[in-house]
């Protein structure tokens, strides 16, 4: 059977505009042959759960420079769960100082990117640990 | 004619002997790479001659500082007569955290003041809306009424330091508050100085920012134009903004065009909405660009943007006023040059850029601290910045002459070639209907992510090197103190809100809204009754949720 391919949702949560990484990593997935969705900036933990559902995404990648990553991230995964789609895959990116990656972790954040990341090295990270999610 | 027959004779053919030996050497032993570059790919030749000057006319293309077009400077004594202006941005916590800052920056010999605002007010919330959640004082200083602003600018002489706000779809109100505090203070708004940033259209294009759709936005920011002129003469009502453009990716000719004609946008409304000659307004426009880190390519980049200018407001539209053929503008050093590996080596960066931003005639000077890239700067990493341009105003000597570079074969012929590439830019914007159409097609916005994308790609295939990301990177992790910003801030800012909100006159905050509702309605110049209104202590989002009600919401396309 020939594996479906990835759905990959590029998000822009909170009130910040620096959108310039989320769109080179949304170009960047598409050229990997990923399905990419890309949200837009201004986006409400809520309205990103719904489109990850609506559009039935294998992986969300939130980026935010604005500093409220701790407020943020934690609180998609939270609405994921709620909507029981804890299967989707949730990392994160932008100005993320390193003492708070343990939080994002132990909030059900499965990886952080920071900046100088190269794009392979994030691709090959969504290789191996991203699947099709199934009965989709 | 620049140079001679004879001269440029005699160039031609020494020229020609030369290379005949350099092409024997790079044959045997070759370059470093197969084709020079800048940053923003423009590719750079080996060597520049008076040929390639040839073209040029002294006082058509460069006069004398003064003279249009202006590309050597627009005053006649450069920094002889006057520094720039080491004008810090900053902004964090509550309005006490930044004033005390402030204070710290006056004291270690800034000469003017630059506000960075949080996200919930850059975008028109209170601290108490839900979208609020978790960014109050992160990125900036929080207000949401006049009691704020009144602490922020507290011990601080409105009549003697000038301020700029980084306020776009609030601008009204953040002005509005200033020239309440003003008043306060006892001091007329025809003696307060400074700029609110308020150009939209560069939000809708980079830096996305944005509340209102693009046609009201403009209204908003002719209003203030129009306000200013009438009523606050020594105000920049507009900072026509490359830097978020360049942050956003773009080549420096792109952030040249768009940023112009974004200018010349602005303009074209102030005059066909106001019916004011530019005359009456165009002195008080004032221009935003960002020093990135290719050294004379930025340098070329602003006395470009200079002819262009005066060339546009001569021409175009017809200014008599010299001052309104001035391009004047601040700079900031480029945010996305720094790297969070080694940041120690940012300093270095800073030092760069800004000294190329002194040698391109800059009027006032924002340099990035070091650790600017994780968080806001530490006080101690923010001193370094300011004493960077310290140093290159005070002991470098750079700042004795004016236009130091002027004359160089290579700067005048990119600086050629610069203007001549933002020109086919301007003409083909001008050929889809203007930058409001532009906007409208994405056009733009995806000239940049497409730049973006493709000096992202130059960086992972090691063509551009970024010093401790792609080449020199060391394995250890070099680490440097960051600022956090308490979560206490967020619940005494929503205290002070709520304080607030319980000790006003509501039913004259209605009011006030009601007439602000009224003139929004009616087109009038929303100046006045947003001043009543702040003065009432009505809330920012109250007053942007009057602009919502009115003209709608904008809504990211979310291009990529």
């Amino acid at each position: 059977m020939v594996k479906r391919t990835l759905r990959v949702m590029v998000a822009k949560p909170g009130l910040d505009g620096h959108d310039r990484g989320a769109r080179v990593l949304a170009r960047s997935f598409r050229d990997a042959g990923y399905e990419v969705i890309y949200t837009g900036c201004h986006q409400t933990p809520e309205q990103i759960v719904e489109g990850a559902l609506q559009e039935d995404v294998d992986l969300i990648g939130l980026s935010c420079l604005s500093g409220a990553h701790k407020t943020l991230f934690p609180k998609v995964v939270q609405l994921l769960k709620d909507k029981g789609a804890e299967d989707i895959a949730v990392i994160g990116g932008g100005i993320i100082p390193k003492q708070d990656f343990q939080t994002l972790y132990d909030a059900g954040v499965q990886e952080v990117f920071t900046p100088g990341t190269p794009l392979e090295s994030i691709i090959s990270w969504i290789e191996s640990h991203v699947q099709p999610r199934e009965g989709l | 004619m620049y140079f001679a027959k004879e001269l440029l004779d005699k160039c031609s053919s020494l020229r020609k002997k030369w290379e005949d030996e350099v092409r024997k050497l790079v044959s045997r032993f070759g370059e470093r790479k197969d084709r020079f570059s800048t940053v923003s790919d423009w590719e750079i030749k080996r060597l520049y001659t008076p040929e390639d000057n040839a073209d040029m006319d002294f006082e058509r293309d460069i006069n004398f500082p003064s003279q249009f077009p202006f590309t050597r400077n627009i005053h006649s004594t450069g920094y002889r007569g006057r520094l720039w202006t080491y004008r810090m941005f900053s902004g964090m916590g509550t309005a006490k955290d930044t004033n005390e800052r402030w204070h710290m920056l006056l004291k270690n010999g800034q000469t003017g003041l630059s506000t960075a605002f949080d996200f919930p007010t850059l975008m028109g919330y209170d601290t108490d809306s839900p979208k609020s959640a978790g960014e109050c004082g992160r990125c900036g200083v929080a207000i949401d009424t006049l009691e704020d602003f009144k602490v922020l600018v507290k011990g601080i002489p409105l009549d003697q330091v000038t301020t700029s706000m980084t306020i776009n779809p609030p601008a009204t109100v953040m002005w509005a508050m200033y020239c309440a505090c003003a008043q306060d203070q006892g001091v007329g708004l025809e003696k307060i100085g400074g700029t609110i940033q308020n150009d939209m259209l560069k939000e809708f294009i980079a830096q996305k920012t944005f509340m209102l759709p693009p046609e009201p936005s403009i209204k908003l920011i002719s209003d203030t134009v129009e306000f200013g002129a009438k009523y606050v003469p020594k105000w920049n009502p507009i900072s026509i903004s490359g830097y978020h453009i360049r942050e956003a990716g773009s080549t420096a000719v792109q952030e040249l065009a768009f940023t112009l004609r974004d200018g010349m946008a602005y303009v074209e409304d102030v005059m066909e909405r106001k019916g004011m000659h530019p005359d009456e307004f165009a002195p008080r426009l004032s221009f935003f660009f960002n020093a990135h880190i290719d050294f004379f390519e930025e340098i070329c980049k602003m006395r470009a943007a200079r002819r262009i200018w005066a060339k546009v407001m001569r021409d175009r539209y017809k200014a008599e006023n010299p001052r309104s053929q001035w391009l004047r503008f601040h700079t900031q050093t480029a945010g996305c040059s720094l790297t969070a590996q080694q940041p120690y080596n940012n300093v270095v960066r800073t030092a760069v850029e800004a000294l190329s931003a002194v040698l391109g005639g800059t009027q006032s000077l924002h340099t990035n601290s070091l650790d600017e890239v994780y968080c806001l700067p530490t006080d101690h990493s923010v001193q370094i910045a300011l004493r960077t341009q310290q140093i290159i105003a005070e002991e470098t000597g750079v700042a004795n002459t004016i236009d130091p570079l002027g004359g160089s074969y290579f700067v005048e012929k990119l600086t050629n070639e610069m203007e001549e590439a933002a020109w086919e830019y301007i003409e083909k914007i001008d050929d889809m209907g203007g930058m409001l159409a532009a906007i409208d097609q994405g056009y733009p916005q995806m000239e940049i992510a497409d730049a973006a994308y493709k000096f992202q790609r130059q960086v992972e295939s090691g063509d551009k090197v970024m010093v401790g990301v792609n080449k020199y990177v060391t394995e250890e992790a070099e680490e440097c103190p960051i600022l956090d910003i308490d979560e206490e801030v967020e619940r005494n800012q929503l205290k002070g809100l709520e304080r607030a909100k319980q000790n006003r006159d509501s039913k004259a905050v209605k009011r006030c809204l009601d007439e602000l509702r009224s003139a929004c309605k009616k087109g009038e110049n929303v100046m006045p009754s947003c001043i009543e209104a702040v003065k009432q202590l009505a809330t920012e989002q109250e007053i942007c949720d009057v602009y919502r009600e009115v003209y709608g919401v904008y809504q990211d396309p979310g291009l990529f």
